[in-house]
């Protein structure tokens, strides 16, 4: 690990009129997983539409010391941050090879791509069988694993997970947490993950942060999260 | 029986014009959602500049490939320049710049280029193709242009990483963003395809319903119901809707109500299509779950 790839600072959100965050401060590691946690309606997603551009926002945000707060969203991609948005922004009426070859839109070499095609394949597997299928027949697990594949071929530097287990199944939100764990462990990817189930969260960060309404409540290693009795009790549920 | 075969043929020859600006109607619809009125005045204006262009000498096939560059580029300035402003705007404020355009090119047309009826030149000239005797060669030839448009446009959006951009921003802007696409170009390349295309069509009816400032009217409302027979999201579906309006108008005006009023069969499809199929024959029916 060596420095953080993103800094956030002070981070402030709106929509419209009604402002949602209220300075926001915390750092993905190179090489490491960050957790946003919180309840519904805290602004964990607000949180990674602000740092993606989707809606309007404040303060200091910094990419390998490059500040992109200023930028347009497909600017932001282009960077090598990928987004993997809350309910998995499926092209439906795609197919399954379609979506993916989407997510290796801007690059241009050929050969790294299809590596990365095998790649995606063999994390999941059951994407290959289900290339030529339009996109929105598959399930909701599968659709999980077709967003974060298409974010794996843009080859990013940060991919930010928003709810990867929503509305899934025990046994499909295990298995994408694994391969999740692979990727950041194999490759070296950067993760920023908002979660409600804080437990799956902790495991797989480094650090994390509590948001409530808007703001900062504790920020810190997982393992102090995972210690701190108001955390525990609150989203932890033991 | 050969009259009829005559009637039919030439209808083919019209909807393959009907066809291939239906397309480019659906083209606009599928990212807005919004009906590009203007679309037969801007095609109408290309035609004017081919013939200029002609007029000075130019050479037919240069003159069109010309207007079709020209006509790309023009799409894509208005849509920078006058539609962009508006895409959050309610709904009627970009119709009311759709009506603008209608009178500012129909104006600027009949301006620069009179109201008197000119002729338009066709490159197929001469005998019947094939010894088809039921179409003259130039109705023989709109039907092949058409169809290569057709065919073009098609391998375009199914082939190319550029159209399946543009596929994914019309259905999702949002993850098309997160995914690096710039989804505000698409739009614009959208309607400079769909001005190009326009531009060919308007091309084609030239030389049958003769070059004049308010030429492409009918033929937009002719357009404008084989794109709801068919299915205004579907582009298969509205090309096939113009063929079909451009055989059923012509069979219609011969035998049914006379030249005269057979304008109004492209009403009668409308409001029939909205009344017993609204989504057309080969739309997708849309169903909210409330």
């Amino acid at each position: 690990m060596s420095g953080p790839i993103l800094e956030v600072k002070n981070l402030a959100a709106f929509y419209g009129p009604i402002q949602a965050l209220f300075g926001l401060d915390f750092e993905v590691e190179d090489g490491g997983v960050t957790a946003l946690l919180g309840a519904n309606g805290a602004g964990k997603t607000t949180a990674l539409r602000a740092l993606s551009g989707l809606v309007r926002r404040e303060g200091e945000i910094r990419l390998r010391g490059m500040p992109i707060g200023a930028l347009s969203t497909e600017a932001i991609a282009r960077l090598g941050v990928a987004h993997v948005p809350d309910g998995r922004g499926t092209f439906t009426d795609l197919t399954v090879e379609e979506n993916l070859r989407l997510g290796a839109y801007v690059r241009s070499e050929r050969a790294e791509i299809r590596k990365d095609f095998d790649r995606v394949f063999s994390y999941f597997p059951r994407l290959a069988e289900r290339r030529r299928q339009q996109a929105g027949t598959l399930s909701g697990g599968e659709q999980q694993m077709l967003a974060i594949s298409r974010a794996l071929l843009m080859r990013p530097s940060l991919l930010m997970l928003d709810e990867p287990s929503f509305g899934l199944a025990p046994l499909v939100v295990e298995e994408i947490f694994r391969i999740l764990a692979a990727i950041n462990r194999d490759e070296g990817v950067s993760m920023l993950i908002v979660e409600q189930n804080a437990s799956l969260a902790l495991d797989l960060a480094d650090r994390a942060v509590l948001i409530e309404t808007g703001r900062a409540a504790i920020s810190g290693p997982s393992q102090a999260l995972r210690a701190d009795d108001a955390v525990r009790r609150a989203y932890l549920g033991y | 029986m050969s009259e009829f075969l005559h009637q039919l043929a030439s209808g083919l020859a019209l909807g393959g014009v009907y066809a291939i600006l239906a397309l480019a109607l659906v083209m606009i619809y599928q990212a807005t959602q919004l009906v590009n009125f203007a679309q037969g005045e801007m095609a109408m204006f290309s035609t004017y500049f081919a013939w200029k262009l002609m007029d000075s000498g130019w050479p037919y096939w240069r003159a069109f490939a010309a207007t079709v560059v020209v006509s790309f580029f023009g799409g894509l300035i208005i849509e920078r320049v006058v539609v962009r402003p508006f895409a959050k705007a309610p709904v009627l404020a970009s119709i009311i710049v759709f009506i603008g355009l209608v009178l500012i090119f129909n104006a600027l047309a009949g301006w620069l280029y009179g109201y008197s009826i000119q002729e338009f030149e066709s490159p197929f000239s001469g005998r019947p193709w094939f010894g088809n005797v039921y179409m003259s060669a130039h109705e023989s030839g709109a039907v092949v242009v058409s169809l290569c448009v057709l065919a073009l446009v098609y391998g375009f959006f199914r082939f190319t990483p550029l159209g399946l951009a543009m596929r994914a921003a019309a259905q999702n802007p949002t993850s098309s963003r997160l995914v690096g696409i710039r989804v505000g170009w698409m739009l614009a390349i959208g309607w400079g395809l769909a001005a190009a295309i326009g531009a060919v069509a308007g091309m084609m009816a030239a030389p049958i319903v003769y070059l004049d400032p308010n030429m492409m009217g009918g033929v937009l409302l002719y357009a404008f119901a084989g794109a709801v027979l068919g299915g205004i999201d579907n582009p298969f579906g509205a090309a096939f809707g113009g063929f079909a309006v451009g055989v059923l108008e012509n069979l219609v005006g011969a035998y049914v109500v006379g030249d005269e009023v057979k304008l109004s069969v492209a009403l009668a499809i409308i409001v029939g299509v909205l009344v017993w199929r609204p989504s057309g024959l080969f739309g997708r029916r849309l169903v909210a779950r409330v």
